[in-house]
């Protein structure tokens, strides 16, 4: 298992380069895209080495680290997640639930050199079995420039819900 | 999902289990649900709370019995209580947080307050009640209470035996399971929960159920290295299922996990080589080390308490009936209470891995539920068969339970008997 509670050593290399909103929209709207259609493999592009996506159990500023969470994803998990949804063994993912989902009230949190914040809400609907269920939550990202353009640093999705009993999820948030 | 219309269930209910099948009804008749819900949720012990959820006085947690919501506090003077979450006056619930620290509960309609052991403390314009009316009448209804090495038990029932005695066999498994507090002991770091549109018997079943891991799982075994997938080759490694009475059960998947105190001078495995030198690091003695190491990865059974509650491996998986085709379940993390936080990190890693709506492991358990229950509204006359097991390898479960191998249907049965009994009472 390569499940580690130690940080990587090494950080991807920034660009000290302003990004702006309508790049980071366009990343995000990207990645929304990709989760959609299932291009998982495209997505780990997305991603810094050293980037998080956290799915936390409890809405608040809780240091995920030391806390629950329901996906808490480094570099290596985020590959053996892909590597599952892929696999066809995964009965919820054999397939999936099929999702529509959009990204938008954009705010920008934090900007710096080579660096950008932003929080936005998603609204995802998903459809199986004859039913369909909404998922709604707050969305946060840091976006790094780098040599190899616009990347995925960390992404926070914070359910409306998330400390309430949910359902087997076989897709990305 | 559609539900088809059945007769009412009567009290020949437990006419529908026979053996070692089950009849398609224990699954799908609403009206067997609602039976299920007074003839056992409120007869026997409902596991509703962990000690440590209730650190310290006037603190809380709620939850909910059979249909019953209820509220668990821990009152001023330390003792735990168990009351039912509605209003003496016109049963608004008092509380509505999961969790928390609180001295009183103020009913949010006309504002009648309880202290945490139920005592209406208090009803705002009492003038309009006639002379003579006293609050001590009128306390939030409390319930049977009992503890088992931090398991909190409660029952609506008067007359049910102890809970020592109801918890019978299963208490040496507690014990054994607890040993994961490493001598520090064993406190809840979170939970997940979600729920599953099927019947919650499939739930029950399933946690002694090792004969669906590797098909079920293969996934969550692919992403192991090497080493770790050889120790959950659960299916490969002489383990055994055990009737333990009154519906309880313990199914045995990796022998060598059962007592976590045993042979800890065994190599550490790889994956916790990291923690192991962090501990050290930390300045821990070996002995220290070895031991919350071992106590990290968890223990090597799921313990199986009939009607809601297991010591699953390394957490508590606890189910709630919703309806007869919805079911809630709560993944409860635990780790070692004033232990090294390092040693906690890494075991709420290892059930994120697994464990919640998105681990590597429970969509799976769900989905395939869910099919369970879709599947059951075909074939009237056809059973659900829980016939499966071969004798437990020799010298493994206590003499005179009875025993299966890893992979049988002894446990699902023992239920059932329970079940029936409970259904006929």
């Amino acid at each position: 298992m390569t499940t580690s509670i130690f940080a990587p050593a090494t950080a991807t290399p920034r660009v000290a380069r302003v990004i702006t909103l309508a790049e980071a929209q366009a990343l995000i709207w990207q990645e929304a895209e990709l989760l959609d259609t299932l291009g998982y493999k495209a997505w780990l592009d997305l991603w810094t080495a050293e980037g998080y996506y956290v799915i936390p159990t409890e809405r608040g500023d809780g240091d995920p680290v030391v806390q629950l969470n329901l996906l808490y994803d480094d570099d290596a998990m985020r590959r053996m997640r892909v590597k599952r949804l892929t696999s066809g063994f995964a009965m919820a993912s054999s397939p999936p639930a099929r999702t529509v989902r959009t990204v938008s009230r954009f705010v920008v949190a934090a900007s710096e050199p080579g660096l950008i914040a932003v929080r936005g809400a998603q609204i995802l609907v998903e459809y199986k079995y004859d039913r369909t269920r909404i998922i709604a939550a707050d969305v946060t990202y840091r976006i790094v420039a780098t040599d190899d353009g616009l990347k995925l640093d960390q992404k926070v999705v914070t359910l409306i819900n998330a400390d309430d009993p949910l359902h087997g999820i076989g897709y990305l948030l | 999902m559609a539900t088809t219309a059945e007769p009412a269930a009567t009290s020949s209910a437990g006419e529908l289990f026979q053996g070692d099948r089950g009849d398609s009804r224990l699954y799908r008749d609403p009206a067997l649900f609602a039976e299920e819900m007074d003839r056992i949720f409120k007869k026997t012990w409902v596991w509703v709370a962990h000690a440590s959820e209730l650190a310290g006085p006037n603190t809380f947690k709620t939850t909910q019995i059979g249909a019953q919501p209820v509220l668990v506090t821990r009152d001023k003077t330390g003792k735990v209580n168990v009351l039912l979450n509605r209003c003496r006056h016109r049963a608004a619930t008092v509380c509505e947080k999961k969790r928390g620290r609180q001295s009183v509960f103020v009913c949010p309609y006309h504002g009648w307050s309880y202290d945490p052991d139920g005592t209406l403390r208090k009803v705002p314009h009492s003038w309009g009640y006639e002379e003579g009316f006293d609050p001590a009448q009128f306390p939030l209804q409390s319930l049977r209470v009992d503890e088992y090495n931090g398991m909190i038990f409660a029952t609506f029932n008067p007359d049910a035996p102890d809970l020592a005695e109801h918890l019978g066999a299963a208490r040496k498994w507690i014990d054994l399971f607890m040993k994961q507090g490493a001598g520090f002991g064993v406190k809840v770091l979170g939970e997940h929960s979600f729920r599953f549109p099927g019947n919650w018997k499939i739930q029950l079943e399933n946690t002694t159920d090792a004969y669906h891991f590797p098909i079920v799982h293969k996934t969550f075994l692919d992403s192991l290295d090497e080493e770790t997938e050889n120790v959950f080759d659960v299916l490969g490694q002489g383990g055994w299922v055990e009737d333990l009475g009154n519906g309880h059960s313990v199914m045995v998947m990796i022998p060598a996990l059962v007592d976590l105190e045993h042979d800890l001078d065994a190599p550490i495995p790889e994956r916790f080589a990291e923690l192991a030198q962090a501990l050290r690091d930390e300045g821990h003695d070996e002995a220290t080390v070895r031991k919350v190491v071992r106590a990290v990865g968890g223990t090597g059974f799921n313990l199986n308490m009939f009607p809601n509650i297991a010591c699953s491996m390394a957490f508590f998986r606890e189910l709630r009936p919703i309806s007869v085709s919805e079911t809630e379940v709560h993944h409860i993390a635990i780790g070692l209470d004033g232990g090294p936080e390092l040693a906690n990190r890494m075991r709420l890693r290892l059930h994120e891995h697994f464990q919640g709506p998105l681990g590597f492991g429970t969509p799976d358990d769900a989905e395939g539920w869910e099919r369970v229950q879709r599947g059951v509204q075909a074939g009237d006359d056809m059973p659900i068969m829980v016939n499966r097991g071969v004798a437990a390898p020799q010298g493994t479960a206590e003499p005179g339970h009875d025993a299966g191998d890893v992979s049988s249907e002894t446990g699902m049965r023992a239920a059932y008997r329970m079940w029936k009994r409970m259904m006929q009472a």
